[in-house]
C-alpha cells in the first residue's frame, strides 16, 4: 500500500507530490475528527490519478491539500519541492498559480466575464503582458474546440462547453498538475466522455492529472485508481494501460 | 505595464459594477449629494466672502465712517403739521477729529441734500454732496471725464458740480457733458467732470457714494441751502436742522483704525448724548463678515461631511453585499492563484470608481447649483479649483476608507469555504 521508502532525497523531477504520514484534524464541537488520518502517498510526473471513496472518507480534504488549498495538521507535505507546512498564504497562492490548474464539477467559471477573459485570469494574475495572453487564450480556446466561443458569457454555453472553457483555464498557466473534482459529475454521458478524452489527451501530453470521482466508469479512464476510506489510503489499483486512454464505458 | 494592468482592472470593474446599473447608480447617490453640497457650498461661501472683501475695498479699509441719524427718541417738537428735528454731526465735531488724533490724515465732510437735476425737460432726482475735494481721494472712483473738485472750487464757491455717469447719461444724453449747465433746485451749475459711481447696499454696510451723486463745494452747498432742510412725506413737513450728514476719516494705517474709531466714539458720545450719529468701520464690519463666514463654513461643513460619510456608508453596506453574493468568484480567483491583496485590489478599485464616478457627478451638480443661484437668487458664486480637487480627493478617500472593510472581509473567506459557496 504504501510506496516504497526511498533512503536518498527524493528525486526531484519525479515526484511531484510527496505526503508523508500526513493528518488533517478538524475540531467539531469538543470532538477531534480526523479527515486525514496519517496518509502516505507519492505522485509521480505524469501520471493519471482517480480519487474515490465513499463521502466522509477524506477525498474532498484530500483534494484540498493536493490543490494546495490548505495545510496539513501535522506531517510531512512537499509541493514540487514546497514545504506546505511551513508556506504563507501568499506563497500557497502562488504555488496554485503556478503549478496547479482546477478544474471543477460546477465549472465554477466567473459569470461577469467572457470566456476569454475566464481564460486569460491565471495570466492576469501572473502579471503577464496582455498581448500575450490575448494570443495564449486564444491559443487554449482552440485547443478545446472553442475558439469562436471567445467573446460569449459562460451562461451561453452548454455545459460540456463550460467545462472545456474551465480545462482551458487550467492550462493556461502551463501547470504540472490539474486537479478535476468530479468534472463530469453535472455533464451526461457522451459530454463527459469527450471531456475525459480531453483529459486523456492532456495526459498523454505529460501533465499529471488528480481526479476525484464517484464514478467507476470515470475512474477507468486514470492510470491508477486510489480509493480512501476513514481518513486512509485503502487500496491503489493499476489500471492496464491502455494506448488512446479510453476505454469504452 | 503597470499602467496597463491598471487601467485593465479598472475596466474590470467598471465592467462589474455596470452589470447591476441600477444598484450602481443608488449607490453613487449619497456621494453625488455629498461632493455636489461641498462645492456648491465653497462655491456661496466663496462668493459672499468675494462680496464681503469688495465691499470693504469700495468702503476703504482705512477709511471710518460716521454718519448723522436721526434718534429713534426724538419726537419732533412743534405741531403735528410742522415738525423740527434737530439732531447730527456738526462742524465743531469735524474740527475736533481734525485735531485730536494724530493718526487721522484726512478728514471729508459732507451735507447730503435732495434735489432734481434738470436739463431742458430731463429731470432726475439727485443726492447733492457738498464736500471737499479729499472726498475723491477717500472714495476712490474711476474719473471718466473732465475733473474733480478742487480746493479753488471751495474758495471761491464755483457753481460746479461733478456728476456720476448714471446722472450724465440720464441728464446730459447725446451732449457735451463737460461745460454743460444743469439746473440743480434753483441753481444752476457747470458741469467739471464725470467719475463712476459704486453704490450697493447690504446689510448694514452701504458705500458712502450712490449713482445718483452730483458733487458740489461744501461752500457751495452752505451758502446755497444752509443747515436747514425740509422733508415732505405724506402731507406733513418735518423741518431738519443737520449741520453735516457724514464725515469720513481716513486713518494713516490699519492698524489704527479700530483705535482711533474708539476714541473717536468716545469723544462723540460724549457730544451727543442722544445718540444721533452711526459710527460704521468697514475693517470691523470685515472682521465680523469673516466671523460670520467662518460659522457659515463650518456648519455647511459638517452637513457636507455627514452626506458624505452617510454616502460612504452606503457603499459600503452595497459592497458587503457584493462580497457575499460573489463569494464563489472570491473562492474561484483565489484557487487560480489570487493573492489576498489582489482581491482586495479588486474590491478596492470597484468602490473607488464608484465613489470617484459619483464625486465626478457630484462636481457637475455643484457646478450646476452655484450657477443656478446665480441666476435666479442673483447671488454671487464662486467655484473655486481647489474645492473641485478638494472633492476628487475626498471621493478617493471615502472609497478607499469605505471599500477597505468589505474588500478585506473578501480576501479574508477561506477559498475552500468560498468555493462551496451556493
Amino acid at each position: 500500500m504504501n510506496p516504497p521508502e526511498s533512503s536518498a532525497i527524493v528525486s526531484a523531477s519525479n515526484q511531484v507530490i510527496v505526503l508523508r504520514e500526513v493528518w488533517k484534524t478538524y475540531r467539531m464541537g469538543d470532538q477531534d475528527v480526523h479527515a486525514l488520518a496519517g496518509v502516505d502517498l507519492e505522485i509521480e510526473r505524469g501520471s493519471f490519478w482517480a480519487i474515490s471513496g465513499p463521502s466522509g472518507s477524506g477525498k474532498s480534504t484530500m483534494l484540498n491539500l493536493l490543490g494546495c488549498l490548505d495545510r496539513p495538521t501535522s506531517g510531512e507535505y512537499t509541493f514540487e519541492q514546497s514545504d506546505i507546512a511551513t508556506t504563507t498564504d501568499d506563497q500557497l497562492s502562488d504555488l496554485r498559480l503556478k503549478h496547479i490548474g482546477f478544474v471543477f464539477q460546477n465549472f465554477h467559471l466567473i459569470p461577469q466575464l467572457t470566456v476569454q477573459e475566464n481564460i486569460e485570469l491565471p495570466l492576469f494574475y501572473q502579471g503577464a503582458n496582455p498581448e500575450e495572453t490575448a494570443l495564449r487564450a486564444r491559443a487554449l480556446a482552440d485547443r478545446v474546440g472553442l475558439a469562436d466561443r471567445l467573446s460569449h458569457r459562460p451562461t451561453e454555453l452548454s455545459g460540456g462547453q463550460q467545462q472545456r472553457v474551465a480545462i482551458a483555464r487550467a492550462l493556461a498557466n502551463d501547470p504540472s498538475v490539474i486537479l478535476a473534482d468530479e468534472p463530469t459529475g453535472n455533464l451526461d454521458t457522451a459530454t463527459g466522455n469527450s471531456i475525459m478524452s480531453l483529459l486523456t489527451e492532456l495526459h498523454g501530453q505529460g501533465k499529471t492529472i488528480l481526479m476525484v470521482t464517484h464514478e467507476p466508469d470515470i475512474a477507468a479512464y486514470a492510470q491508477l485508481q486510489l480509493l480512501m476510506r476513514d481518513g486512509r489510503i485503502e487500496s491503489i489499483t493499476q489500471s492496464k494501460p491502455s494506448p488512446i486512454g479510453a476505454p469504452t464505458p | 505595464m503597470i499602467l496597463a494592468r491598471f487601467a485593465r482592472n479598472i475596466r474590470l470593474g467598471v465592467k462589474t459594477l455596470l452589470l447591476h446599473k441600477m444598484r450602481s447608480a443608488l449607490t453613487m447617490l449619497g456621494m453625488v449629494f455629498g461632493v455636489g453640497a461641498v462645492i456648491a457650498m465653497l462655491a456661496v461661501g466663496e462668493g459672499a466672502s468675494k462680496q464681503a472683501l469688495d465691499q470693504i475695498r469700495r468702503l476703504g479699509s482705512q477709511n471710518i465712517l460716521v454718519t448723522s441719524q436721526q434718534p429713534v427718541a426724538q419726537s419732533g417738537s412743534g405741531s403735528m403739521q410742522v415738525r423740527m428735528n434737530i439732531y447730527g454731526l456738526l462742524y465743531d465735531d469735524l474740527d475736533r477729529i481734525v485735531q485730536s488724533f494724530e493718526n487721522v490724515v484726512t478728514t471729508v465732510p459732507a451735507k447730503l441734500i435732495r434735489g432734481q437735476g434738470r436739463v431742458g425737460s430731463r429731470t432726475l432726482e439727485l443726492r447733492l454732496v457738498g464736500t471737499t475735494p479729499d472726498w475723491f481721494q477717500l472714495v476712490a472712483r474711476n474719473k471718466i471725464a473732465g475733473r474733480n473738485l478742487v480746493n479753488r472750487d471751495l474758495t471761491e464757491k464755483a457753481n460746479v458740480v461733478v456728476l456720476t455717469e448714471h446722472g450724465a447719461r440720464r441728464l446730459l444724453v447725446g451732449k457735451e457733458i463737460v461745460g454743460s449747465t444743469v439746473r440743480i433746485n434753483q441753481g444752476y451749475y457747470t458741469v467739471v467732470g464725470v467719475i463712476q459711481s459704486e453704490s450697493m447696499q447690504s446689510g448694514s454696510m452701504q458705500t458712502p457714494d450712490q449713482n445718483i451723486d452730483a458733487y458740489i463745494p461744501l461752500s457751495v452747498a452752505r451758502e446755497r441751502f444752509g443747515d436747514m432742510t425740509v422733508r415732505r412725506t405724506s402731507g406733513s413737513r418735518t423741518r431738519e436742522l443737520v449741520e453735516l450728514h457724514q464725515i469720513i476719516v481716513q486713518v494713516d494705517s490699519t492698524e489704527h483704525v479700530e483705535s482711533t474709531a474708539a476714541g473717536i466714539e468716545r469723544m462723540l458720545s460724549n457730544a451727543h448724548p442722544n445718540a444721533d450719529y452711526r459710527m460704521s468701520v468697514p475693517l470691523a464690519l470685515l472682521r465680523q463678515a469673516r466671523a460670520t463666514q467662518r460659522t457659515f463654513n463650518i456648519v455647511l461643513g459638517s452637513i457636507a461631511g455627514i452626506s458624505l460619510l452617510i454616502g460612504g456608508i452606503g457603499i459600503m453596506n452595497i459592497m458587503l453585499a457584493s462580497v457575499t453574493e460573489r463569494t464563489r468568484e472570491i473562492g474561484i480567483r483565489r484557487a487560480i492563484g489570487a493573492r489576498r491583496k489582489q482581491i482586495i485590489g479588486q474590491f478596492l478599485i470597484e468602490t473607488v470608481v464608484l465613489s470617484v464616478a459619483g464625486g465626478l457627478i457630484g462636481i457637475g451638480i455643484g457646478l450646476l447649483i452655484p450657477w443656478l443661484i446665480t441666476m435666479f437668487a442673483d447671488m454671487p458664486t464662486i467655484v473655486t479649483a481647489w474645492s473641485v480637487l478638494l472633492s476628487v480627493v475626498i471621493s478617493v478617500a471615502v472609497g478607499i476608507i469605505f471599500g477597505m472593510y468589505p474588500a478585506m472581509r473578501a480576501a479574508n473567506l477561506d477559498p475552500i469555504v468560498a468555493l462551496r459557496h451556493e
